[in-house]
């Protein structure tokens, strides 16, 4: 066995053996990273719901603590190092530019365990990685937005050009053409997760190319805003966003970590925590779909339910062949559906979109 | 009535003693919020300003931690106190330092793979360099065009940031990450790696040069002609004028050795703590640094103590967060305290408070 004789491997050690000793009696101590502020009413807030979550189902037998506004890199390494040496025994990292900060961590910290959301890296037998399947949302909403545009354009706030974010383009476009072939989608990129001067601008920049319905892959309310104002439809992203029903948010996609988060604690108070990479869906509850508000008629609402359900029981996969790729190639023959290693590096338009993805 | 009087020479007792007192002044108005925010104040404040530093817990830990979060901030502020002494504002040390970051680790990934070990001098050159084009903007138009360097050195923060991101997503983005964003692992390959010098120290190249910078800085001001020009300059320009101190090349050099200064830092940042570009990589220590730069009084020695308190607040803000769940925004108002009272108490060195009665005044 290879041991590593640091000073704080030699800490973590200790610390772990002990906790070990006194599990029985002492709360799970559980950890979460938090990339921006639980207040955002987006991406952080949603995790923190999921931390709240966990502190009502185990009550006194766990303790949960966090840090926010953490930035990424340097940062991120010190205060997951300061959380483990303080005794956690799992500590959530939710954010992709956590992933080498979340791997060299727990490489120095064997015995606390670590959960990376949108990462791929894990690269230590103490390191999970967990992603939710927005794509199966952003077909509902692509659905709807495909029904309910008159100008036949749709307007798509992306953050990054990444995986994550053109996967849900594609979706969306895919489901919107089915039901609309005259449909044209105009992509703006914000290169912000979190920028509400960015985000209401690039709504009004939409509009303003006659988009009269926005879908965003950004987190605050501020295009919600804008869309009240110019009459215009989006959804609800990350959270429900409720406040802006029943327009302009006519649904949303909801991101509820509660259950996962629930099931970790759990495997770890059972000894029974292994490593493992989940991508939960609309079927695990990871994805949830916003309601659907009376602003959309009534077989549009059933329509899209349907869609949902079908994803959810596994019948239907949001992509399912045939589908070409922008160029025109084949990607997926008749009734094949994408394996999810192309899926998690997507980086090409699917066929009927216009623009190319930035480089 | 309370009246303040204008010290003749700056005292030099309060000089010494203003910063323990604004010290113990955030302590008592950080106690009173962490109190109404129902934590218990002596054990916050024990845990940001002590823990960090003698907790058998955490010291071992976080003390090294204090140098790699302090360096960054102590080598931009070294070059910006210069440059603020002269009268010349340079408020983009945040472009700076993503430019030198971004050229240096484009220079050695340009030869990835590799194993030369003149790469990662030359990186460290091409970050100097980096930053200092980047400065040399602001100094160009302000010395052809008289525009405000204030201005053009922020906004070309932005347009930086803008080149960060493109290079993350784009013409930086490691080939074997699976389209996401970001470059390769800097800190993982041999020859571009910024190490820990000494095991469990802290100590790597940026400290090192940060240490450096503090020296050159102090001897610039205090043996060196230049040193005299560029406080002349801030004083009393037309006198600086009169004594031959040509403004464009105090300009130039001012906003160049900030600018490098800052390139260094972020060259040294990326290489090791943080290990790679990253959309998110800058996280305004070229902001921050206005402050260390200012709560060092500009001078040398100052701002080596003020970077160090400013990385304590840091590390143990982020100790309070966990050990006791104080939201972040309060951490933030306490370390704004600290700036508040540090500059508001320095009216004593400078000013004597007398009692007058009413009507002689």
């Amino acid at each position: 066995m290879k041991t590593t004789t640091t000073l704080l491997a030699g800490a973590a050690l200790a610390l772990g053996l002990a906790g070990g000793a006194m599990a029985q009696d002492e709360p799970l101590q559980v950890g979460f990273v938090y990339v921006g502020s639980i207040g955002d009413l987006g991406w952080t807030y949603e995790h923190d719901q999921g931390r709240l979550a966990v502190e009502e189902y185990f009550g006194d037998a766990v303790e949960t603590t966090y840090v926010e506004n953490v930035p990424e890199g340097a940062d991120a390494e010190r205060v997951m190092t300061q959380m483990a040496l303080s005794g956690a025994d799992l500590i959530f990292t939710t954010s992709f530019g956590y992933m080498e900060p979340t791997n060299n961590v727990a490489a120095r910290f064997p015995d606390v365990m670590f959960e990376h959301a949108t990462g791929y890296l894990r690269n230590s037998p103490n390191v999970s990685t967990y992603a939710a399947r927005f794509y199966e949302g952003r077909a509902v909403m692509g659905h709807i937005a495909g029904n309910m545009t008159e100008s036949n354009i749709i307007g798509y706030i992306g953050s990054y050009p990444i995986p994550e974010v053109i996967r849900g383009i594609n979706s969306a476009y895919l489901h919107a053409a089915e039901v609309n072939p005259d449909v044209e989608f105009r992509v703006i990129w914000a290169y912000t997760w979190f920028d509400p001067a960015v985000e209401a601008e690039a709504a009004q920049a939409l509009i303003d190319q006659g988009a009269d319905v926005i879908l965003q892959h950004t987190d605050s309310t501020a295009p919600m805003t804008v869309l009240a104002e110019a009459g215009a439809i989006g959804f609800g992203q990350a959270s429900d966003m409720g406040q802006f029903a029943p327009t302009p948010r006519v649904s949303s996609i909801i991101d509820n970590w509660a259950p996962y988060y629930i099931e970790r604690v759990q495997a770890v108070m059972d000894g029974t925590w292994e490593s493992s990479d989940v991508w939960g869906g609309i079927d695990s509850g990871m994805v949830e779909i916003g309601e659907i508000s009376d602003a959309i008629p009534e077989e549009v609402r059933a329509s899209a339910q349907a869609l949902a359900d079908s994803i959810e029981d596994g019948s239907y996969h949001p992509f399912t062949g045939p589908i070409n790729r922008q160029d025109g190639s084949v990607w997926l023959a008749e009734g094949e559906t994408a394996d999810d290693g192309t899926l998690l590096g997507m980086d090409f338009y699917v066929e009927g979109m216009t623009g190319d993805v930035p480089n | 009535m309370l009246v303040l009087e204008k010290r003749p020479q700056p005292s030099k007792g309060w000089i010494a003693a203003t910063p323990v007192l604004a010290v113990v002044l955030t302590m008592i108005a950080g106690g009173l919020m962490f109190a109404a925010l129902g934590k218990n104040p002596v054990e916050a404040i024990r845990i940001i300003f002590w823990d960090p530093l003698f907790n058998a817990q955490f010291a071992s830990y976080a003390r090294p931690q204090l140098l790699v979060k302090a360096a960054p901030l102590i080598l931009i502020a070294i070059g910006l106190a210069l440059g603020f002494r002269a009268g010349i504002w340079n408020i983009g040390a945040e472009g700076q330092y993503i430019m030198g970051a971004l050229a240096g680790a484009a220079f050695g990934l340009y030869f990835y793979p590799t194993e030369n070990p003149l790469v990662f001098p030359g990186m460290i050159i091409a970050g100097a360099a980096g930053g200092w084009a980047w400065a040399m903007i602001p100094a160009i138009l302000k010395t052809r065009f008289r525009t405000n360097e204030i201005l053009v050195s922020l906004l070309l923060v932005y347009v930086a940031e803008k080149l960060l991101a493109s290079a993350a997503t784009g013409w930086l983005r490691n080939p074997d990450g699976r389209g996401f964003p970001g470059s390769r692992n800097l800190s993982q390959i041999e020859a571009m790696n910024n190490p820990e010098l000494i095991a469990n120290t802290g100590m790597h190249w940026g400290v090192v040069a940060a240490f450096i910078a503090v020296i050159m800085a102090y001897i610039l001001l205090n043996r060196h002609i230049l040193g005299y020009q560029i406080k002349l300059a801030g004083q009393a320009p037309r006198a600086a004028r009169f004594a031959g101190v040509r403004p464009t090349r105090l300009i130039v050099l001012c906003l160049g050795t900030s600018g490098a200064l800052a390139g260094l830092a972020g060259v040294f940042e990326v290489t090791g703590p943080a290990g790679q570009i990253s959309i998110d990589f800058n996280v305004g220590y070229g902001f921050t640094a206005i402050i260390v730069a200012f709560l060092g009084r500009l001078h040398p020695v100052g701002i080596l103590l003020a970077g160090l308190l400013m990385a304590l607040t840091y590390i143990g803000g982020e100790l309070a967060q966990l050990m006791l769940t104080i939201p972040a925004p309060a951490i933030q108002a306490f370390q704004g305290m600290l700036l508040f009272f540090l500059l508001a108490v320095d009216v004593l060195s400078n000013y004597r408070i007398r009692l007058k009665r009413e009507g002689l005044a």
